[in-house]
C-alpha cells in the first residue's frame, strides 16, 4: 500500500517537473544563439572553483561560508534522497547501505550538514526577519520577493527538521528493538535520547510520519522552485558551466554588422542592392525574444541577493540602474509573454516590450560598464553585456541616445575623435618637447 | 644633466625611410587632445626614449579605437573606426602595440581580434613593472619615499583584464608610504566615467560617481591619488577641485610619478 501511495506521488512530481521544464524548454528554443561551448576543461575548472568551492561567495565571508554549508550540505543530501527513492519504491528501509564505508560517509555527513544548515537557515531568516539588510532592498525587492525568500527558507528549515528527526527516531527505534543501525549518526544519536521514555511503537510513528513529511517536501519544493527565485537551485551550477569564458572587459562582435560595414568599406559592394534572401535582423536587444540563452539563463539563475546592486556605481549614488532589476525584468517579462511565445512563436506581440515596459532608458544610460556587478556575481550573471545590448537596440534601431552621446558620435564619425579637434592637432603634444640628459 | 630636444618618431616618417620600430605606441585620443593627459603622455614618451625603445606614434594618422561609440551601443560605427586603424596598422606592418589608455588596451586586446587584428598588446603598466624589475629604471626613492600615494585602479585595466598588480609593485617602487583605498582590486569603485559616462550628463541621483570615489580617496589621506586612465583623471581631478582639496592633493599618472622619480 505505501509502495503504491508513494509511486503515485512520485509519478506525479515527475510530471509536473516535467511539464514545467518543457516550457523553460521551449522558452530556451526561442532564444538566440550566445557563443559556441567550447573549452570544456576550462569550464570543469569554473564549475569547482565557482561552483563547488563558492570561490565567489567568500567576497562577503560570513554569508558566504553560511551558504557554502547550505551547499555542500544539499549535495552530500542528495545522496540520502536518493536512496529514500528506492526505499519507498521497493518498500525497503536504508537500502543502500550495501555501499559499506561509503555510505556510512554520505549519511554521517548528511546528518551533520543537517545540524549546520538548521543554523544557517536560522541566521539568514533571522536577518531577513529582525535585521534592516540594505542589499535586500531597492525599487525592485516588492513583497512577494521577500515573501518567496521566507518560503523557501522556511521549506529548507522543515527539510532539515525532518531529516533530523528520520534520523533520530531511526537510531531509537532499531536501538530499541536490539537491530543493527545502518549509517553513522553524529548528530542524531544525541537527539535520539530524546525518545528514550518512548514506546516503541510511538517511535515507530514518529519515524514514518517524519519520512514521509520529508520526502513529500522535497517533492513539493522541487515543484515549487521553478515557480520562484529559488529556481536558482537548479539553474546557477549549470549557468557558471556555462559562462561566457572572456576577460570581463570584451564585449561580443555583432557579426551582421561586420557584413554591412566590410560591404560599406568595399567599393565594390558599397552602392549595391542588399542581397535579397538576408533576413532583416533587429539590432541588439528590444524585447524577450532578442536575448540569448545565456541572457536568459543568467535571469532564471538569479536569485536576488543583491551583490551586483551593493557594489553598482550607479546605484550607490542613488541613480534608478539595478544590475538585479535589469535580470528580474528579463525574467518577468519572458515569464509574461511565454504564453503567447510558446503558442505563436517569435513574431507574438503584445504591445508592450522589456525596454520602457520594464527597463527605462534611464537605467541603462546610467551603466558605467565597470563590469563591479559581473565581478561580483557569485554564479557569473553577466549583466553588462545585456545592458549594451539594449543600448545596440536604442542606438541603432531608434538612433535614440542622450545628446552628449550623439555629439561623441559625430565627433569620431566626423574627425576620428570623441572631441571636436582636427586630427591635424594629433601631434600637439610633442612639440618642443625636452628631455633632461 | 642638460635639456636635449626629444623628437617623437612617426610611423610615416620612419616609413618613408624603410624602417620599421618594434612598437606602435598608442597615444590614444585623451593623450592627444586633453591638456591634463598631454602631460602624462609627454611623461611617459620620455620614458620610452630614456630606455631606447625602439617606438613610434601614428600621429595624424591615428584615430579613435570606437570604445566609447561601441559601449554606448553604435556597433556600427566601432566596427568602422576598428576596421579603419585594421587597415593602417597593417599597411604598416605592426605587430606590437604599447597602449597607454586602459580602454585602448582592452579594445586592441580583446575586441579587435573579432574583427582580424591581432597584435600583441602590452599595457604601460606592464612595460613600467617589467622594466623597473628589469632594472632598466633606476628610481630615485627618496623623491616620494615620504609622500602617501593611493592608487585608484581603472576598471578596464581591473576588472576587464586582471591587471591589478603591476600598478601596485610600480608605486611601491617610488614609495614605501603606499597606501589601499577601502575599495580597492576587483572590489575598486569605478570614477564614473566608463561607457561613455565621461561625454553625458549623469542621470538624475544623490551624489555624483566620482565625488564618492574622490571621498574614499581622502579618507586614505594620502598626498598624492594615482591613476593610470585618462577618464579615471579627469574625474579624480574634478573631484579634489570640487573638495577645494586641489591645493594640497595631487593627482598623477602612474607614467608622470616614475618620469619624475628619474629627474626626466
Amino acid at each position: 500500500m505505501d509502495q503504491i501511495i508513494f509511486a503515485i506521488a512520485l509519478i506525479i512530481t515527475l510530471a509536473v517537473f516535467g511539464f514545467t521544464a518543457s516550457r523553460y524548454v521551449r522558452l530556451f528554443m526561442l532564444t538566440k544563439p550566445a557563443f559556441p561551448v567550447r573549452n570544456i576543461g576550462k569550464r570543469i575548472n569554473l564549475l569547482i572553483k565557482v561552483a563547488i568551492a563558492q570561490s565567489k561567495m567568500f567576497r562577503k565571508p560570513f554569508t558566504g561560508i553560511l551558504h557554502a554549508f547550505v551547499f555542500w550540505g544539499f549535495i552530500v543530501m542528495l545522496f540520502g534522497s536518493i536512496e529514500m527513492v528506492i526505499d519507498g519504491l521497493i518498500g525497503a528501509e536504508r537500502s543502500l547501505y550495501i555501499l559499506g564505508g561509503l555510505y556510512d560517509f554520505l549519511i554521517g555527513a548528511g546528518d551533520l550538514f543537517a545540524l549546520i544548515i538548521t543554523v544557517a537557515i536560522i541566521v539568514f531568516l533571522s536577518r531577513r526577519i529582525f535585521l534592516h539588510v540594505k542589499r535586500f532592498e531597492g525599487i525592485e525587492m516588492k513583497k512577494v520577493s521577500h515573501v518567496d525568500a521566507k518560503i523557501a527558507l522556511t521549506i529548507i528549515l522543515l527539510l532539515m527538521i525532518t531529516l533530523l528527526g528520520l534520523n533520530s527516531s531511526y537510531v531509537a527505534y532499531q536501538t530499541n528493538i536490539g537491530e543493527e543501525i545502518h549509517g553513522v549518526y553524529p548528530v542524531s544519536m544525541y537527539l535520539a535520547g530524546i525518545y528514550s521514555n518512548i514506546t516503541v511503537d510511538t517511535i515507530y510513528v514518529h519515524h514514518e510520519v517524519h519520512w514521509w513529511s520529508h520526502i513529500l517536501l522535497i517533492f513539493l519544493f522541487a515543484n515549487i522552485l521553478p515557480y520562484s527565485k529559488h529556481l536558482h537551485v537548479f539553474m546557477s551550477v549549470p549557468n557558471v558551466f556555462l559562462s561566457r569564458l572572456d576577460p570581463l572587459g570584451k564585449l561580443p562582435n555583432m557579426e551582421n554588422i561586420t557584413r554591412e560595414v566590410k560591404m560599406m568599406m568595399n567599393p565594390d559592394t558599397a552602392f549595391a542592392d542588399p542581397p535579397e534572401e538576408a533576413p532583416v535582423e533587429r539590432f541588439g536587444i528590444l524585447d524577450a525574444e532578442d536575448v540569448s540563452w545565456k541572457n536568459y539563463l543568467d535571469s532564471l539563475s538569479c536569485t536576488e541577493c543583491g551583490r551586483c546592486t551593493s557594489v553598482c556605481p550607479a546605484n550607490i549614488t542613488g541613480k534608478k540602474l539595478s544590475p538585479r532589476k535589469i535580470m528580474m525584468d528579463l525574467r518577468a517579462r519572458m515569464k509574461e509573454k511565454s504564453k503567447g511565445l510558446i503558442k505563436k512563436g517569435k513574431d507574438y506581440n503584445d504591445d508592450k516590450s522589456l525596454i520602457r515596459n520594464y527597463i527605462s532608458e534611464e537605467e541603462l544610460w546610467a551603466c558605467t560598464t565597470c563590469n563591479a556587478c559581473a565581478q561580483e556575481c557569485p554564479i557569473n550573471i553577466d549583466h553588462p553585456k545585456l545592458i549594451i545590448d539594449m543600448r545596440r537596440y536604442l542606438v541603432m534601431e531608434e538612433g535614440s541616445a542622450p545628446g552628449g552621446i550623439k555629439t561623441v558620435f559625430s565627433n569620431i564619425e566626423n574627425n576620428g575623435a570623441p572631441w571636436q579637434y582636427s586630427p591635424e592637432d594629433r601631434m600637439i603634444w610633442s612639440e618642443n618637447l625636452e628631455i633632461k640628459k | 644633466m642638460e635639456n636635449k630636444k626629444l623628437n617623437i618618431p612617426v610611423m610615416a616618417d620612419l616609413h618613408a625611410r624603410n624602417e620599421k620600430p618594434e612598437y606602435l605606441f598608442w597615444v590614444g585620443c585623451a593623450g592627444a587632445y586633453d591638456d591634463r593627459y598631454k602631460k602624462v603622455v609627454q611623461a611617459f614618451a620620455k620614458i620610452l626614449s630614456h630606455l631606447n625603445i625602439s617606438y613610434a606614434v601614428l600621429g595624424k594618422e591615428e584615430s579613435c579605437t570606437g570604445d566609447p561609440a561601441r559601449r554606448a551601443g553604435n556597433e556600427m560605427l566601432y566596427q568602422m573606426q576598428a576596421l579603419q586603424n585594421i587597415e593602417i596598422l597593417g599597411m604598416y606592418e605592426i605587430k606590437k602595440i604599447i597602449t597607454i589608455c586602459p580602454h585602448c588596451y582592452n579594445i586592441f586586446k580583446n575586441e579587435y581580434p573579432d574583427l582580424g587584428g591581432n597584435y600583441e598588446v602590452i599595457s604601460y603598466v606592464e612595460l613600467l613593472d617589467n622594466m623597473i624589475k628589469a632594472g632598466r629604471l633606476k628610481i630615485d626613492i627618496s623623491k616620494f619615499d615620504d609622500v602617501r600615494i593611493t592608487f585608484h585602479d581603472p576598471c578596464y585595466f581591473g576588472r576587464a583584464n586582471n591587471i591589478y598588480e603591476e600598478p601596485r609593485e610600480i608605486l611601491k617602487s617610488i614609495t614605501s608610504n603606499m597606501i589601499e583605498m577601502e575599495r580597492n582590486r576587483s572590489f575598486a569603485l569605478c570614477c564614473g566615467a566608463g561607457g561613455a559616462q565621461m561625454f553625458k550628463e549623469a542621470e538624475e541621483g544623490d551624489k555624483e560617481v566620482f565625488i564618492e570615489r574622490t571621498e574614499e580617496a581622502l579618507n586614505t589621506d594620502a598626498g598624492i591619488i594615482a591613476t593610470s586612465c585618462p577618464f579615471c583623471m579627469t574625474m579624480m581631478t574634478d573631484g579634489l577641485k570640487y573638495k577645494n582639496k586641489e591645493e594640497e592633493i595631487k593627482n598623477y599618472d602612474i607614467a608622470e610619478l616614475i618620469a619624475l622619480s628619474l629627474g626626466l
